[in-house]
């Protein structure tokens, strides 16, 4: 590697690289626009509907721009009775699915991270499983269950499937950040007296924040998102969650795509703004659970 | 709590008996074998069942509803739609994201920015992202025609979403746009976990860019390819939205793969046949299953933990 007529072209190589490094603060940048203009388009075309007329949205040829700016659609949905109801049933739905998750998913995570016992891997392999089976293909049987319940159209239907077909992924990130606690900072809690549930609390949980809030924004937003299972349980319209209601503003009969777009938006935007707060974490979060 | 005490002296340090176990595990476990695990096995006795087309069990089917299933002239059409989707949007996915992870892990002025437009795709509802692209691949009155038409690429509009050559590739546009954020995010994690002073090494020995990604980034990566791969074949499988609401409005079996054919026939077709909806389901469960034992034998998945 040493002889000169390897080493000439190494040195050009380097010259190239100088020369990279003072053009990449201009090039990432510009690229940078490039790739947010790639992902948000769609997005700005649904902002730009939801801001026009619904008979303009149905315009030949179609414009990217308004021609008349009106915000009338955000306030036909607020004020829609329909989409209240819509609104409530995914708030309620998605904060009790991620409270149940959370009390559930949070004792599992820290005692499968920390002690060994028969049957742990027969448990693990349990909840691997629960993460290939997504409600989707399994629909029928939710169905037949619920309705052999009695709970088809109800929250609690709901609720209950989102909650348990998310535990698999929360115990998985938490689980992660558990076992990379050191144990003496639990011998030490145990020591001045703390019982496990104890240590838990009082001494865990606070050193696992960033993977508490992985976890709690991971199953509100699946369960926000969710939409299989309310399109089949639910039929009452009042009972609907956002994903399935708004879609009712775009049928056969009527076409109203600046409210189903608007419904949209309002049904997003706080789910933006979550996943962008813990951005940070997202990382982390992720590099912990998953990739060891 | 005398008890409790004893337990713990009696064991080793950091081992705990089957009753305590079930204490910490208890809730969780319930609510998996109640919500996850009953359906499964309410889905297996459904499909050895016949059904009234209100949902009421009128006998047992044997393997009728299996033979139905199997022997029903659209299968193959629907296997086949369900290996090109999941193919192409995986190795799609993967392929791009990988290359999105490069440059979101790159130090450059407003990467946070771009992080966040990243995220956009991946945080809204897939109904939401696919009513979205049902109306900009619209014929009359979507953006993609009316851009394309503007630009004078074409001279008449294409019917993206009729024209049965072109409904498969605009699904899987979507799926692949919607799935790449998730796998990006991913691949960046890894590429986060990757040590820098490996680079700073492979720098001074005079290794080349190309040389680097191919002997460092690439297998230091492995295990989050596995995940991105795994998990994606299970994502893109159980795919319901894009594909239901993207071909809506077209009749027929043509263009499902074997979850909207599964739920179509179940909840959607003239005879809301519930028993061989349910023979699918346990049809789709094994084959997924296969597909990622498969893939995990064949990529030799334990190889890193046992050296």
């Amino acid at each position: 590697m040493t002889s000169p007529v390897v080493a000439m072209p190494r040195r050009r190589y380097a010259r190239r690289a100088r020369g990279w490094k003072n053009a990449r603060r201009f090039v990432l940048p510009i690229a940078g626009l490039g790739v947010m203009a790639f992902f948000l388009w769609p997005y700005i075309v649904m902002l730009f509907d939801a801001l026009r007329p619904s008979g303009e949205v149905l315009a030949t040829p179609p414009t990217f721009f308004p021609k008349t700016w009106t915000g009338s659609a955000f306030v036909q949905v607020i004020t829609d009775p329909a989409f209240q109801n819509w609104l409530k049933t995914s708030l309620i739905v998605a904060v009790c699915a991620t409270v149940i998750v959370m009390v559930v998913a949070i004792p599992a995570a820290y005692f499968t991270a920390r002690f060994s016992f028969r049957g742990r891997m027969i448990f693990l392999g349990l909840v691997v499983v629960t993460q290939m089976f997504a409600p989707t293909s399994l629909v029928v049987g939710i169905y037949r269950e619920f309705y052999d319940l009695g709970l088809v159209n109800s929250y609690t239907a709901l609720i209950l499937t989102d909650a348990a077909f998310n535990i698999a992924f929360a115990l998985w990130i938490l689980q992660g950040f558990f076992a990379a606690i050191p144990k003496d900072v639990e011998e030490a809690a145990e020591l001045d007296g703390c019982g496990r549930l104890g240590t838990l609390f009082r001494i865990m949980l606070p050193l696992t924040l960033p993977g508490l809030v992985t976890a709690v924004t991971f199953t509100f937003i699946a369960a926000w998102n969710e939409y299989v299972v309310a399109l089949t349980l639910i039929q009452d319209d009042a009972l609907k969650p956002l994903t399935v209601g708004i879609n009712s503003y775009v049928t056969a009969y009527q076409q109203n795509w600046s409210q189903l777009f608007a419904a949209s938006l309002i049904a997003i935007v706080p789910v933006v703004i979550l996943f962008a707060l813990i951005e940070k974490h997202l990382v982390g979060g992720m590099t912990a659970g998953a990739i060891k | 709590m005398s008890r409790a005490l004893a337990t713990r002296r009696r064991r080793p340090r950091g081992t705990a008996g089957i009753a305590e176990a079930l204490l910490w595990l208890g809730p969780a476990l319930i609510l998996i074998l109640g919500i996850v695990v009953d359906p499964a096995v309410a889905l297996v006795g459904t499909s050895f069942g016949t059904y009234s087309i209100t949902g009421l069990r009128k006998g047992d089917a044997g393997f009728q509803n299996y033979i139905a299933f199997l022997t029903s002239p659209d299968l193959g059409k629907v296997v086949w739609n369900t290996t090109v989707w999941v193919g192409v949007v995986v190795a799609m996915t993967i392929l791009l994201s990988l290359g999105l992870a490069q440059f979101l892990s790159k130090e450059f002025f407003g990467r946070r920015f771009v992080r966040w437009a990243v995220i956009v795709p991946w945080a809204a509802a897939l109904v939401i992202s696919s009513q979205l692209f049902r109306l900009m691949y619209d014929y009359y009155h979507g953006i993609i025609n009316g851009l394309l038409l503007w630009l004078g690429v074409i001279h008449k509009p294409i019917d993206w979403l009729g024209n049965p050559a072109l409904i498969m590739p605009s699904m899987i546009t979507v799926g692949i746009f919607v799935s790449m954020p998730f796998t990006a995010y991913l691949f960046v994690a890894g590429l986060n976990a990757i040590p820098g002073d490996l680079y700073e090494a492979a720098r001074i020995d005079g290794a080349r860019p190309s040389q680097i990604y191919r002997r460092i980034t690439l297998p230091l990566l492995r295990p989050a390819i596995l995940i991105g791969v795994v998990l994606n074949m299970i994502y893109v499988f159980n795919s319901f939205p894009i594909i239901w609401i993207l071909n809506g409005s077209n009749p027929g079996f043509g263009n499902d793969t074997l979850i909207t054919y599964m739920y179509k026939i179940a909840f959607k077709s003239a005879q809301h046949d519930v028993g061989m909806s349910a023979a699918a389901g346990i049809f789709n469960v094994i084959l997924i299953l296969i597909a990622v034992a498969i893939y995990l034998r064949f990529t030799n998945w334990r190889r890193r933990d046992e050296s």
